[in-house]
């Protein structure tokens, strides 16, 4: 007995910690374009988007009574296996918000998930189908929807402010768009709150039931709905300042018309997405909201090399957290040190990663100006040599090829015809 | 497995609609008061730009509105 309540205290625990680093790795969803046009100052920006989150914690009472919808059998699902994948959810977070890219903090646990029940119980408890449904098909769909709306409102947007030239009227218009910024922004931190905190009290009233605690199907207790909301809440004040950076001016340059386009198509595919029954990252569709608002603008550029870094990290985040959860299960499976020692492996590894950090960190106070403006340079460039590119092509590529094309080509131009 | 091409269709089209909506209202209602607040480019009548870009920024507070609703709901 006295083991299980430990097992379940370490369970309880580390679920606060996943859902603090949904928080923290999730900021930028919300606040990311509201940083970076200057719609409100970074420290205004985080506390707002957590309390928002707190608020969202405790709105809704309906909490998710499955963790992963139907991905994992979750019959007979051991406390140990919970945590396992809890690990894996929790280090591929920090990880990918060390290299400041953001990733779908709800797909780091589906991973972690995936691969402690396979360790535990053999494929046999994963279906199949409905990862590709519930996690493929939404990764690929998710950017590409939010991604148009963005695009074609942000073209719509300066189609409307065309006549809207003298300095007075521009300041005025770009006032105004901060404002709609910051109330769509608010809606993403409240439907933020609501699910993923939900999700955190689902995770741990299912541990609790497994742990024969609770009964099974009752209500979460007050203690957890609390501190649930505020993990979430303090991480979020906390700000993924790498992955705010990469959201907000790594993969474009946005102005308030584009920031204000993007973040509202976000919220809107959050909010249509989660009601219509087809369930949408938020990171992935705030990802591609931002980069349709960055083609819309003329001149607009996405940085395609940060947007392949970022949809590369999205691929692996089921297989690498995947693979930590594995491995944390095939030790927690030794028995009672093997669960001590995955513990010790996660505050091992979170510290190092932390540490990691600290060589070059990123705070409130550099988020959008430090390394936005010699990348601000390389964009205007790239900007003035190519069209914006249209595929998946490296920019790079495309601006160094032409350049010693005409000359190469004149000298072996004649020898063509020679030989045909 | 079986994919729910009608509920993405329809996630797609309901965001497409509603995030072009918005932003073309609240667009409008942006420059109608712009151009209200500078007399160089004077609208027709002041009064009404002014109350037509009211009315896109309550329809957008309505559409927020609604949204919360969503979410408690």
């Amino acid at each position: 007995m006295e083991h299980i309540t430990l097992l379940l205290a370490i369970v309880v625990v580390t679920a606060l910690v996943f859902d603090f680093t949904n928080g923290f790795h999730d900021t930028a969803n919300a606040m990311a374009t509201t940083i970076s046009t200057g719609a409100l100052k970074p420290k205004t920006a985080v506390a707002m988007s957590a309390v928002l989150n707190l608020v969202g914690a405790f709105l809704s009472v309906e909490v998710a009574k499955t963790i992963s919808g139907g991905i994992v059998n979750e019959n007979g699902l051991r406390t140990e296996v919970i945590f396992a994948a809890l690990v894996g959810a929790i280090l591929w977070n920090l990880l990918t918000w060390l290299v400041g890219l953001p990733s779908s903090s709800s797909h780091a646990l589906f991973g972690g998930l995936i691969g402690a029940a396979v360790m535990s119980a053999g494929w046999s408890s994963i279906n199949g189908g409905t990862v590709v449904t519930k996690v493929l098909l939404p990764a690929i769909a998710a950017p590409f929807v939010a991604g148009v709306a963005a695009l074609l409102a942000t073209k719509l947007t300066y189609r409307i402010n065309r006549n809207i030239t003298d300095e007075a009227q521009l300041k005025s218009t770009a006032k105004g768009y901060r404002a709609g910024q910051i109330a769509s922004a608010g809606l993403v931190s409240l439907a933020h709150g609501t699910n993923d905190a939900q999700k955190t009290m689902g995770i741990i009233t299912l541990a609790l039931v497994t742990g024969g605690v609770l009964a099974p199907g009752s209500n979460p207790p007050v203690w957890v709905i609390a501190s649930a909301g505020l993990a979430i809440a303090m991480g979020t004040y906390l700000g993924g300042w790498r992955i705010i950076r990469t959201m907000g001016s790594g993969l474009t340059e946005l102005r308030p018309p584009q920031g204000f386009a993007a973040q509202t198509s976000a919220a809107t595919v959050i909010l249509a997405s989660s009601h219509l029954g087809f369930s949408l990252s938020t990171t992935q569709s705030c990802s591609g909201a931002v980069m349709g608002a960055g083609l819309g603008r003329k001149g607009g550029v996405v940085r395609w090399s940060t947007a392949t870094r970022m949809f590369v990290a999205w691929g692996l985040t089921l297989p690498a957290a995947g693979l930590v959860g594995a491995g944390a299960e095939f030790l927690t499976k030794q028995g009672p040190w093997g669960v001590a020692v995955v513990a010790v492996l996660l505050v091992a590894g979170s510290g190092a990663i932390w540490m990691l950090s600290r060589r070059k960190p990123v705070d409130h106070t550099n988020v959008t100006a430090a390394d936005a403006e010699p990348a601000g340079v390389v964009t205007t460039a790239i900007a003035a040599v190519s069209p914006p590119p249209v595929g998946m092509g490296v920019p790079e590529l495309k601006t160094t090829i032409p350049a010693p094309a005409p000359s190469s080509e004149a000298p072996a131009d004649p020898p063509r015809p020679a030989t045909v | 497995m079986n994919i729910d091409w009608a509920a993405l269709a329809s996630v797609f089209g309901v965001s497409l609609v509603v995030t072009v909506a918005l932003v073309g209202l609240f667009s409008l209602g942006i420059v109608a008061l712009a151009k209200q607040a500078s007399p160089a480019q004077g609208a027709a009548s002041p009064v009404r730009a002014r109350a037509g870009a009211y009315a896109c920024f309550a329809l957008c507070a309505a559409a927020v509105a609604y949204g919360i609703y969503l979410i408690v709901a």
